[in-house]
């Protein structure tokens, strides 16, 4: 059966979805992601969604749920690159995503990562340079 | 009709051509269909003699309305009604110098039908073909409108999302007129779209032009903005008059997890501290 692939990238779990999800493709995701964040102890969890064109009420309800799962696990959840029609139908079905945060392109995702762990006390340097990342404002 | 046997109306038509145009001309001049104030004596001339022209030609080549001959007439009618609509002309008074070429008629086709059944029967056909002209040239005019009309729909439609970038990752979104759910939706997606396209971290809906805020608008107004949250960028909105807020809080709208500021200054102020911009003013030298 495929799969999600979950990166794991220091402390933080990376989760791209590029395919078109399905619903038994989400409960695996699912599945998958609360078993890696307590096995690796990850702190923070950045979900990719920039390639998913559009979601239905399951799937939304899926991304809502994975992001809280993750939040409860005490992962701060990012959520990406969302797509203008599924920002418009997820608003739509009410599903307004509570407690997540959000960021336009994964290098921004990053860079709020590292903020708010740095703000909680739980990372030492908040520079992105370990990892290569630009640490600049990105415009 | 058998093709042989000709109308009574294509004899007319053919024989006492002079005599119909001449009377016709003078029942429009009389009825005040003609409008002498708005188009000259020998245009109408002109207009009434190549209509009878094209009507005899089609009257004679019979009476199945799909043939070319009634095509010149109807691309003859279409023409006068949209030059006339050009020149003032009301859709009724362009239906009314049709109409009244039935009187002008009238008399001559007593004369050459000889019997009453005849009349009767020759009446009929030309009342309901002079009637028939007469109605495609208000419809004519109709969908004339009805074209402006939709293309300023559209042409408003544009005009009224404009999406404007304010400063690098800083998008406003000056909104004006009434607020519907089609225009909301426009907004919505322009705003997203160029969020997007400029990977703005900020965008600022003014409401200053936004004459009235209703339940439905304020949800409009909190979609837009919990969409744009989702995307990754912020919202704030501006230009929140006195009254809007009174009605915001009267009417139970909670508004306390979007930034709300009065004007497009202080939103924009606090849009280029979010995205991490100074603002200071140049002393002395540094001035241009």
């Amino acid at each position: 059966m495929e799969r999600i692939p979950i990166l794991k990238m220091g402390r933080f779990l990376l989760v791209t979805i590029q395919v078109d999800m399905h619903d038994r493709l989400a409960l695996a995701l699912q599945d998958d992601l609360t078993a890696r964040i307590t096995e690796t102890g990850a702190r923070g969890v950045l979900i990719d969604i920039s390639a998913l064109e559009m979601v239905d009420s399951f799937i939304g309800r899926m991304i809502a749920n994975i992001a809280a799962m993750a939040r409860i696990l005490d992962a701060q959840t990012v959520v990406t690159g969302m797509q203008p029609a599924v920002a418009i139908t997820l608003v739509e079905l009410g599903l307004d995503l509570p407690g997540v945060r959000t960021a336009l392109t994964v290098e921004r995702g990053m860079l709020l990562l590292r903020a708010v762990l740095h703000a909680a006390g739980e990372l030492d340097q908040p520079s992105a340079a370990d990892e290569g990342l630009d640490a600049g404002p990105a415009d | 009709m058998p093709p042989s046997q000709p109308s009574v109306l294509a004899t007319v038509l053919d024989q006492d051509r002079g005599d119909v145009l001449k009377a016709w001309i003078q029942d429009q001049m009389a009825g005040g269909a003609a409008r002498p104030d708005l188009m000259q004596p020998s245009e109408l001339q002109d207009q009434s003699s190549q209509f009878l022209d094209l009507l005899a030609a089609a009257v004679n080549a019979g009476s199945a309305r799909d043939g070319a001959a009634w095509h010149a007439v109807r691309q003859f009618l279409a023409g006068i009604s949209s030059s006339r609509a050009a020149q003032g002309f009301t859709p009724v008074d362009t239906a009314t110098f049709v109409l009244s070429l039935k009187q002008a008629l009238l008399g001559r086709l007593q004369q050459r039908s000889g019997d009453a059944t005849r009349f009767a029967a020759e009446l009929w056909s030309m009342t309901t073909l002079i009637d028939e002209l007469a109605l495609y040239t208000t419809s004519v005019a109709l969908e004339a409108r009805e074209r402006i009309i939709a293309r300023q729909q559209e042409e408003m439609l544009e005009l009224s999302t404009p999406v404007v970038k304010l400063w690098d990752g800083i998008l406003a979104l000056p909104m004006i007129g009434t607020l519907d759910s089609a225009r909301t939706q426009v907004v919505m997606e322009s705003l997203l779209q160029r969020i997007v396209q400029t990977g703005a971290e900020v965008a600022i809906i003014d409401i200053t032009g936004v004459p009235t805020v209703d339940t439905l608008v304020a949800q409009h107004l909190i979609k837009t903005v919990t969409a744009a949250r989702l995307m990754g960028a912020e919202c704030i909105i501006s230009g929140i008059r006195p009254q809007i807020a009174a009605t915001i809080v009267h009417l139970g709208v909670d508004l306390t997890n979007v930034d709300t500021k009065a004007t497009l200054a202080d939103a924009f102020r606090l849009a280029l501290r979010r995205t991490g911009h100074a603002l200071g003013r140049a002393t002395g030298s540094e001035r241009a």
